[in-house]
């Protein structure tokens, strides 16, 4: 995937410490996601560990995909509050977002790794944001991210809130992740 | 100019450079790249589709697979994992494979590392598990990566790091005998959060802390990363040497280190641990901490004993304190981390019985050295939380659903502390069974 300046669609919420037991369960991570059959049943999978209650915010017990067998979820946009992405170093679990159909998460903050991975791999794209987006927005608004002008779009309620810039990752995502970009710096023959 | 922390300057020597600083980006030279049955697969076809599929690895010296985490299973596609790994070691000619079902299966990656010697002072270890950061406990830098960053080293040898600030815990006084490595961490952990050390280094310190024997220290070490520190890290004292030494067969050299008496520190937490109780972590994150006293009485169904933090001997030696002669009351899983802390349970013994009669006699059930039930797993997993049940558990993560299912309960503490709550049923101080 290349990095999009705007992406559009409907979020489904989180909140805090979204960890990658959550994200992608221990039990799916048989699949190997080089094979590109077993990538795509990632997708099914994607936050089948979300506690229900915790589950499509405010409400809760809101099912991220509509149903149990689909692979792609109708949610785009992930949003999350804080230390999004702790625990396990599984690449696993953006690679599940990805097959769901998610293109960016946007959190308070990140654990390292789950954010150096979505970078590298070049899945999703995993934007900070200093609001707590996860009190404001509803899963099922429509969100429009702008990454150039570091804002972001509630299209259901007309609410505007800031982004953090992307930075020093932004050449990383532009190439399409940790290969394309060795490649375009000369760091690997193309 | 300032002085270099210890990680600082592990980062300098392998980018090239005199000094680096917090926030630098850097190219470094790794040492050791190791990797699993659960992300090897996926890093060995990264590695295919990106160096092709004829390319040979970049050192095969310093590439290090141990298949650890589904091993005892009858789930096929994690059966066809360990395939991957094993066909991959075959091509490559790889000196350092430890296959399943083999003289050389070890068991948890974390501490076979060290039990193989491939853990020495002063260098550069990456690994595809987020524990990879125990390895800290030798003075080395040691942190986890993804599938992506490990298919890179795989082929070229390095990566690209950003230089952490470091974060100091200096633990002051002589450990009372209550007390273990789990219980410090958890403590530190409860402190600053389970973000706490996001981005950053987490080194520790004091008397207290070389008074661990290496075994605690990687306790200690293994945890960073449930703060969500890029590393933990001990500087090497005599221990260490020693340890390495006596692991090495290559008797490779190495490079011991400290952080300079003007070196950086973000911020410097300072413990007495004479004044520190025993501690849990509550469900459902490792920094939920409670003292035992306050949560003593809790009723349990399961205590597990086991993994990368809470299988290896200093673990078992102190939960057969607790259990010798005496009858469990719930269910109890006991897990050696590896084969050799395995045959280690069968031949030493206290007051006259093995280790492994002990936990038998207790009415302990004793599975095979792996990950087993730390992270759920396949189903027919040893161990796996397969209920909405109560558990008490020597691992390090108790986030919703890691030991199996999503409302299942895990508390986690010591061994003393897992131990002397098996006896029981309900969480209880070790002290109550301490003479």
């Amino acid at each position: 995937m290349k990095l999009e300046r705007i992406i559009q669609g409907r979020a489904y919420v989180l909140g805090d410490n979204v960890d990658t037991d959550q994200i992608i369960p221990a039990q799916h991570l048989t699949l190997n996601p080089a094979i590109p059959e077993e990538y795509r049943q990632f997708g099914r999978h994607a936050l089948s560990g979300v506690p229900p209650a915790q589950g499509g915010l405010p409400k809760g017990h809101v099912p991220f995909h509509a149903n149990d067998t689909d692979l792609v979820s109708g949610y785009q946009i992930l949003v999350g509050g804080r230390n999004f992405g702790c625990g396990s170093s599984r690449e696993h679990a953006p690679i599940a977002l990805d097959a769901a159909g998610i293109k960016a998460v946007v959190a308070e903050f990140y654990a390292r790794i789950f954010f150096r991975n979505s970078v590298n791999g070049g899945y999703i794209v995993p934007v900070e944001t200093g609001e707590r987006l996860c009190e404001k927005v509803c899963t099922g608004d429509e969100l429009r991210l702008d990454l150039e002008a570091c804002t972001a779009e509630n299209l259901t309620t007309g609410e505007k809130y800031n982004l953090r810039p992307l930075g020093e990752v932004v050449p990383i995502l532009e190439a399409g992740g940790l290969f394309p970009f060795a490649r375009a710096q000369g760091m690997l023959p193309s | 100019m300032a002085g270099l922390t210890l990680t600082e300057k592990i980062l300098a020597r392998h980018a090239g450079k005199s000094s680096v600083e917090p926030g630098d980006n850097i190219w470094v030279d790794v040492d050791i790249l190791m990797t699993h049955d659960v992300c090897g697969p996926g890093t060995i076809g990264i590695f295919h589709q990106n160096f092709g599929r004829q390319a040979r690895v970049w050192d095969k010296d310093r590439l290090v697979i141990i298949p650890d985490h589904y091993i005892f299973t009858a789930d096929k596609m994690a059966n066809r994992n360990v395939d991957v790994l094993r066909e991959f070691a075959r091509e490559q000619d790889l000196p350092h494979y430890y296959d399943v079902g083999s003289e050389r299966y070890k068991g948890v990656c974390h501490i076979a590392l060290p039990e193989e010697g491939h853990t020495r002072p002063g260098e550069i270890l990456l690994g595809t598990d987020s524990h990879t950061c125990t390895a800290g406990a030798f003075g080395e830098f040691a942190t986890g990566v993804g599938n992506t960053d490990a298919g890179f080293v795989m082929g070229t040898g390095k990566t690209w790091l950003k230089v952490p600030p470091t974060l100091r815990f200096v633990f002051h006084g002589e450990m009372p005998p209550y007390l273990m490595a789990k219980d410090l961490i958890l403590a530190v952990i409860g402190d600053i959060g389970c973000d706490g050390a996001t981005y950053q280094s987490m080194e520790f310190d004091g008397e207290g802390v070389y008074a661990l024997n290496i075994e605690e220290r990687m306790t200690l070490c293994n945890m960073a990363i449930e703060a969500g520190g890029k590393n933990g890290i001990i500087a090497a004292d005599q221990k260490t040497i020693d340890f390495v030494r006596s692991r090495d067969k290559a008797a490779k050299p190495f490079t011991v280190e400290k952080s300079d008496p003007d070196a950086r520190f973000v911020r410097e937490y300072v413990y007495d641990v004479r004044t520190l109780r025993p501690v849990v972590a509550k469900p459902h994150s490792p920094d939920n901490r409670a003292y035992v006293d306050e949560c003593k009485g809790t009723r349990l169904d399961r205590a597990y004993i086991g993994s990368c933090t809470g299988g290896k001997m200093t673990d078992f030696r102190a939960a057969a304190r607790i259990l010798a002669g005496k009858q469990v009351k719930i269910d109890t899983f006991v897990v050696p981390a590896t084969t050799e802390v395995a045959r280690t349970l069968k031949t030493e013994k206290l007051n006259g019985h093995t280790l492994e009669e002990i936990f038998l006699n207790a009415g302990a059930k004793i599975g095979e050295a792996s990950c087993a039930a730390c992270l759920g797993g396949p189903s027919d997993t040893f161990g796996r939380l397969n209920q909405a049940i109560r558990c008490i558990s020597t691992t390090n993560r108790n986030f919703p659903g890691r030991m199996g299912h999503k409302q299942a309960e895990v508390y986690l503490a010591s061994p003393l502390t897992v131990a002397a709550s098996a006896l029981t049923g309900l969480i209880t101080d070790p002290r109550e069974f301490l003479a």
